[in-house]
């Protein structure tokens, strides 16, 4: 398996650290593989641009902060602002096109999906839309299978969010296949 | 999977590791980037019949440890730079009074209360010299949590085997990263337990008399022996003393019972140092970093090897002179202005062969950063 970074970017609140860690979880915990989750914290952390940093690996994983992402999602513009320009060339870039405008062209391969409006039209509320981006993000690139997600969810989130939650990762997943967008090999 | 594994926080590692160690008793004052270790031992060390306070400061929480190990609990604190400054005149006492107890700083940027969610590692020569007079400490690090784990569990031994304050010092990305810790069955790591005195009820009992082997069993105070416990120098029942020669007993006792047993308190990993042209010595989080760059200039066929210090105080200079023995150079990888850098200077054949490679301002230390450092060491420009 190749080493793969992934950054979640979006503001306090989005779930983005949540998603960060769920992911990494799944990979660390159900697949047998490496990784390792950071955030950055500080003002950032409350509103602002919130960064979650995963490595993923079959190898040991030393430095554990992600420089260049192969995966960059971004969930504000802010966010996209911040942190496009570091995306690896020939990566994913997906961002959320209620809040995202993309302004500038990046060396990767570029997906904007509805996510916030999808999870808005069937749940009335946003507060999944962290699990939304993770089936989305998970569908165009297979890092680690549905299963281990559904097993960290069933873990760890509260009942009463559990369906909530399972169902959001379902809409982003159903986005990506119904956008006819195949998966991808990451250079 | 047989074992239990966990994918957690480096401090919900150290708690594991202090939880395994037979930790029953925490005193702290939350403070960012340790806040976790309070956190999680609030809701775990009631469930195990131990007892957790959130103290009024950082020094009542120091003091409340000090008590509550003399009464025959394992015990610890958490902190970071601005109230590990508080605790030290209390750690002074727990040195001097011989109390055994785990006190981890969790580094943040400073001076003051700098940058509270921002990495350093500032605090190594606090944890040496932070409190006053003539002492010897034993400071712990880890850069993994699997490591972290295990060197917990080591600060509990070695606090216990030699009665004496035992710093674990941790710093803010190894506490907030999170990675994988798979828990070692119950006897996998062997622990040390508290050694109690064999002196029957009525029976006159040293607490300060040493034995052959320098240490020094004890009796629950408040127990069935009456004795007292002073940071004022002491005789053998504890009771103050100004003789030149019980305070003479008493500071080589101090001193020698952890300076004398430097082999037995180093912890060090070695990566690719047999061959080594250029040895790396780092600790903590920015071991992560130059382990990184090592394997990375492996594959590019260039030996640099990496020393990795686990043991900060008592500094492992045998460990370290051997290393750098055929080293044509030495780059201490750090985030602080040269704490360890100058110690390593002291013990080497040659301290013009020993650069600083670090980072002040509050950002992670990365390959890279260490990499120009070397390449200007070399000569190779930037």
């Amino acid at each position: 398996m190749e080493r793969y970074r992934i950054v979640f970017s979006g503001s306090g609140g989005q779930g983005v650290i949540t998603a960060s860690i769920i992911l990494a979880e799944a990979a660390a915990i159900y697949e047998g593989l490496n990784a390792v989750q950071s955030q950055s914290y500080g003002a950032e952390a409350r509103g602002g641009s919130t960064r979650a940093d995963v490595i993923i690996s079959d190898r040991e994983i030393r430095f554990p902060k992600v420089n260049q992402p192969n995966i960059l999602v971004c969930l504000t513009q802010q966010a996209f602002n911040k942190f496009s320009g570091s995306i690896r060339p020939g990566g994913l870039l997906l961002t959320d096109s209620h809040f995202v405008q993309l302004e500038r062209k990046v060396d990767a391969r570029q997906v904007e999906l509805p996510m916030y409006q999808s999870v808005i039209k069937a749940m009335d509320k946003p507060t999944a839309l962290n699990m939304c981006m993770l089936g989305a993000m998970l569908s165009l690139v297979p890092l680690v299978k549905t299963e281990s997600i559904m097993k960290v969810l069933n873990e760890k989130t509260p009942a009463t969010f559990l369906g909530m939650n399972k169902d959001a990762f379902e809409i982003g997943r159903k986005l990506v296949v119904e956008a006819g967008i195949e998966p991808q090999e990451l250079a | 999977m047989s074992k239990k594994t966990l994918f957690l926080q480096g401090n919900e590692a150290c708690v594991e590791g202090a939880l395994y160690a037979g930790l029953d008793f925490f005193a702290g004052y939350p403070i960012t980037p340790s806040t976790e270790i309070a956190e999680m031992l609030s809701m775990r060390l009631p469930k195990k019949g131990g007892k957790f306070i959130q103290m009024e400061d950082e020094i009542a929480s120091m003091c409340a440890i000090i008590g509550a190990s003399l009464t025959g609990h394992k015990s610890m604190t958490a902190t970071s730079g601005p109230g590990f400054s508080l605790k030290q005149e209390a750690i002074g006492y727990a040195v001097m009074a011989e109390v055994p107890c785990v006190v981890v700083d969790v580094q943040r940027g400073g001076p003051s209360t700098g940058m509270p969610t921002k990495v350093s590692q500032g605090d190594v020569m606090q944890t040496r010299w932070g409190t006053h007079g003539d002492h010897a400490i034993i400071t712990l690090t880890a850069s993994n949590h699997q490591d972290l784990f295990a060197i917990t569990v080591e600060a509990f031994n070695l606090s216990e085997t030699y009665r004496t304050p035992v710093i674990l010092l941790l710093d803010e990305v190894i506490a907030h990263m999170r990675e994988k810790l798979v828990i070692p069955e119950k006897g996998e790591i062997p622990l040390v337990e508290r050694l109690w005195t064999s002196v029957k009820e009525g029976t006159d009992y040293h607490p300060y008399l040493p034995r052959e082997d320098g240490r020094l069993p004890m009796s629950d105070f408040g127990g069935v022996h009456r004795y007292n416990v002073t940071g004022l120098v002491h005789d053998m029942w504890g009771f103050p003393s100004e003789d030149p020669r019980i305070a003479y007993g008493l500071m080589r006792h101090l001193v020698d019972k952890i300076e004398g047993h430097v082999k037995e308190m180093t912890h060090v990993k070695e990566y690719y140092l047999d061959d080594a042209d250029v040895v790396l010595i780092s600790y903590g989080s920015s071991a992560r970093s130059a382990l990184h760059l090592v394997e990375n200039r492996r594959a590019r066929g260039e030996r640099l090897g990496l020393l990795e210090l686990q043991t900060l105080w008592p500094f492992p200079a045998e460990a370290v002179r051997k290393s750098c023995e055929r080293a044509e150079y030495v780059i201490v990888v750090e985030m602080n202005m040269g704490q360890v850098t100058e110690e390593v200077r002291k013990v080497v054949h040659d301290h013009e062969t020993v650069f600083l490679a670090n980072r002040i301002d509050g950002t992670f230390i990365s390959p890279t950063d260490i990499r120009n450092i070397l390449r200007v060491v070399q000569g190779k420009g930037v």
